[in-house]
């Protein structure tokens, strides 16, 4: 297929709809209103059905009844709406029930604002709703990747019976960018839907959609069943892309959009003979914690940059496993970080040693998927 | 060709963001990497817009302009005031005469001066101004083939506003001219 | 020999965990017996609330779904959408339908979602061990008004009904009570007929049935039932407080035009041109100028 500009917002709203989502439960909020607004447009078209919900609790808890009754169902919205989200997460997470859910950030806490942001990864990778148990996370940092992992998002919902989310920010959502609707993209084999309510017509036992489990030892037995996947999420689902590990002195970590301006970073560095590499995490849960393992023995320190305060840096103190010394570097709030504020630090870091590193750019891009999961394909 | 920068920034009702959008369309269709990012906010109609076009032949990182511009349209002087300061040293600025009557007052940069609103009304259609700024930037930075650019003005105007494209033409072929004239 | 009474295939043959004299399980059952009596057993999905019926899902004989707390007309949105063909219905109590889902409940009805919903009033919240709820009535004692409701601190009892029956979207809504046998036998008609307007695809049907809480209540069954009489009734009135046949008047008076705009004077806005927000930062669309 040749490349299409479109929008980000409008990028999930085609690429769900080509992974064969039929169902979308959604309100209005910045900086994702275009994918709601495409939805209302493009799903009547193929049959599916759009619903402006009363609330995000209300689209969240539609999206709950829906992935009970069969359906491919997504649902979008942005940080504060996400917020209102967890409740309905936590239930369809607790059911079993596979979906999409699109979190295209903004600034918080609280009403926060409007612009581009990384403040809910603790919010999509700890859970904000109650109870034992995790989202498969995609970070996706350009528009085709965004392409790709919303289509690859639901096959994975399927496979596991497992809310996944995708988590951009609004850059990503509102920019424009060439897209390829790939026909080549991974595709699972998926269990039938045994579990969809939709009626016995007679025919079978009544089927329950349920979270609920009032005896502890039946409940345990059901997260450690839930956890099980987890486990399996964790050998199988990693996907990080490193750039230029081999040689650097630093190894920055970024995801999303904040990794591709620690590229133009990496880029302005490399003029001034610095060597830089480059660690982006493409799940966010599982976390790609192998890649912290093998790292080269060049490498003496981290650098995380994030559009927060530092959340995903908890995640890289785990993997680190108190090998290297973490560094970070940030802005928040809205504000969105500069290569040249990236390169200072870098610089800082370095200190007296000045000149670290091999004097070539970035190496070769290894975009790898970590264990047996599937790839999305190539580099930005 | 070298990556382009291009940040376009006027008020709301200029059509800067379709210009955005159609220098990225035209980029794509020549073969090159694109991205557009536009501002958003609670701007009202008439209040200010922005957007921010890169062009290379090799994948763009950043897809955010940070005081490196390499060239700037501005469509009114509250965007001059603004991003003027973010272009690099030998880098375009191309300023629509019509509605600024300041002058670019930075020194390394070039300054084209482009009175879009006059010629897109002498050629009988003022909503064509964007159109003439177009005409002078392709002309000025050759960052994408002037026929691109046509042809996704004609893609986005489709079939029942085709009968537009003989006085866009116009309207691009004067702001070419008027560029090379500013030039000359 | 002829059999005079036989448990409904509409519930599944097990003890309910209900308290004595309550009428949770009267009311499933007549539930039950209409959905086998309409012959749509087989294709209905029920959504279950939080709160003493929080077990429904283990009771009726037919697919069910568990909600979250209120949510439950959302989630039967989102079934029905999907599975048009099939009937679908709530079973909510008054904490769940009038506390913490009134937003879905409303929007369930605005929408005219073709759903049945079952609410039932015992004007107390039972599971969780007897707190007021928005229809507990002025003067009840509960855990969380120990002296009596007081009106000044916490309202007066809320009625759903009547509020959701304004909403042009409720297609049919009545109030039945279960005191007594010939009202059972009217509560049992009107579900039936909820469910009727649903198989006719005419929108949203509600069935509010004032409900006993002897435990929480603290009364013996018998006297329970008499305090739904004697008590509730005044002042939830029971009958038929809206029908297909009798939508509100402000409705007939909008005809929409070919153009999707309304009728002029009507006080409805047009149906285009009008563009949903979010309060929580808007951002209008630049005014596109086109380069036409």
């Amino acid at each position: 297929m040749p490349r299409t500009l479109m929008k980000g917002n409008e990028v999930i709203g085609a690429a769900a709809i080509r992974a064969g989502c039929r169902a979308f439960f959604g309100y209005p909020i910045t900086p994702q209103t275009e994918l709601p607004e495409y939805m209302a447009a493009q799903l009547p078209k193929v049959g599916g059905v759009f619903v402006q919900a009363e609330s995000e609790i209300a689209a969240i808890n539609m999206v709950y009844g829906a992935s009970g009754s069969g359906a491919r169902v997504m649902t979008s919205s942005s940080s504060p709406g996400i917020a209102l989200k967890q409740e309905g997460i936590s239930y369809i997470a607790g059911a079993e029930l596979p979906c999409v859910i699109v979190n295209v950030m903004r600034g918080g806490p609280g009403l926060g604002g409007i612009q581009p942001s990384q403040s809910d990864y603790f919010q999509a990778t700890r859970g904000g709703g109650n109870g034992d148990y995790r989202l498969l996370v995609y970070a996706p940092a350009s528009l085709q990747e965004l392409a790709d992992l919303v289509q690859i998002a639901f096959d994975k919902a399927d496979y596991y019976r497992n809310p996944v989310m995708v988590l951009a920010d609004g850059m990503l959502g509102q920019m424009m960018e060439p897209v390829e609707f790939r026909d080549d993209l991974p595709r699972m084999e998926l269990p039938a839907k045994d579990f969809a309510a939709t009626g016995t017509m007679g025919e079978r036992a009544p089927r329950v959609i349920n979270s609920l489990y009032l005896k502890p030892e039946e409940l345990e037995e059901h997260i450690h069943r839930l956890f099980a996947k987890y486990e399996a999420m964790k050998v199988n689902e990693p996907l990080v892309e490193t750039v230029g590990l081999e040689g650097a002195e630093i190894v920055v970590v970024a995801y999303g959009t904040t990794a591709r301006i620690v590229r133009s970073a990496m880029a302005t560095l490399a003029e001034e003979g610095i060597h830089i590499g480059l660690i982006r995490p493409i799940t966010l849960f599982p976390y790609p914690m192998g890649v912290f393992e093998t790292l080269p023995d060049s490498v003496r320190q981290l650098l995380v940059v994030e559009m927060s305060m530092g959340q995903m840096i908890d995640d890289v103190r785990i993997a680190n496993e108190g090998r290297l010394p973490i560094s970070f570097v940030g802005r928040t709030g809205g504000m969105v970080p500069t290569p040249a504020l990236v390169a200072e630090r870098v610089r800082e870091l370095l200190g007296a040693t000045a000149v670290g590193g091999a004097t070539e750019g970035s190496g070769a891009t290894a975009y790898q998927g970590v264990g047996t999961g599937s790839t999305t394909g190539g580099a930005r | 060709m070298r990556t382009e920068k291009c940040i376009l920034a006027g008020f709301g009702g200029q059509g800067i963001m379709l210009m955005g959008q159609l220098l990225a369309q035209a980029a794509l269709d020549d073969g090159l990497e694109v991205s557009w990012l536009p501002s958003y906010g609670p701007e009202m109609r008439g209040g200010t817009a922005n957007c921010s076009v890169i062009i290379s032949p090799e994948p763009i990182p950043s897809p955010v302009i940070a005081h490196d511009a390499t060239s700037l349209i501005v469509m009114n002087l509250p965007s001059m005031e603004k991003f003027v300061p973010d272009v690099v040293p030998g880098g375009f600025v191309l300023v629509n005469s019509s509605l600024i009557e300041e002058k670019v007052t930075r020194s390394h940069v070039e300054a084209i001066y482009v009175p879009c609103n006059e010629i897109a009304q002498e050629l009988g259609n003022a909503k064509m101004t964007n159109m003439v700024m177009m005409g002078a930037f392709v002309e000025v930075t050759k960052c994408v083939r002037p026929e691109s650019v046509l042809g996704a003005l004609e893609h986005k105007l489709g079939e029942r506003k085709a009968h537009l494209m003989d006085g866009n033409r116009a309207a691009f072929a004067r702001g070419a001219e008027c560029a090379v004239a500013a030039r000359a | 020999m002829s059999v005079v009474f036989a448990p409904t295939i509409g519930l599944r043959p097990r003890e309910t965990h209900y308290c004595p004299g309550c009428t949770h399980g009267l009311i499933h059952r007549l539930v039950g017996e209409v959905l086998d009596e309409l012959g749509v057993l087989g294709r209905t999905v029920g959504v279950a609330p939080v709160g003493c019926s929080v077990l429904a899902y283990d009771y009726f004989n037919c697919d069910m779904h568990e909600a979250a707390h209120g949510r439950a007309p959302a989630v039967a949105t989102g079934i029905k959408r999907v599975l048009p063909d099939r009937i679908v219905f709530t079973y909510q109590g008054d904490g769940d339908l009038a506390s913490i889902g009134t937003g879905e409940i409303v929007h369930a009805a605005h929408r005219s979602e073709n759903i049945t919903v079952i609410f039932v009033n015992n004007a107390i919240y039972g599971m969780t061990g007897g707190q007021m709820a928005p229809t507990t009535l002025i003067g009840q004692r509960t855990t969380t008004t120990p002296g009596g409701r007081d009106a000044a601190l916490t309202g007066y009892p809320m009625r759903m009904s009547e509020m959701l029956a304004q909403i042009p979207g409720a297609t049919y809504v009545e109030r039945v009570s279960v005191h007594s046998p010939v009202y059972v036998r009217k509560a049992k008609k009107a579900i039936r007929r909820a469910f009727e307007v649903q198989v006719a695809g005419k929108g949203f049907s509600l069935v509010e049935v004032l409900s006993s809480c002897p435990t929480n209540w603290g009364l013996e069954p018998a006297a329970a039932l008499d305090w739904i009489k004697d008590a509730m009734i005044p002042i939830y009135p029971l009958g038929v407080l809206r029908t297909p046949d009798d939508p509100p008047a402000y409705l007939t008076a909008v005809q929409p035009q070919s153009d999707g705009g309304a009728v002029a004077g009507s006080g409805m806005p047009p149906a285009t041109g009008v563009v949903g927000g979010d309060s929580r930062g808007a951002v209008p669309k630049e005014g596109e100028g086109s380069a036409d």
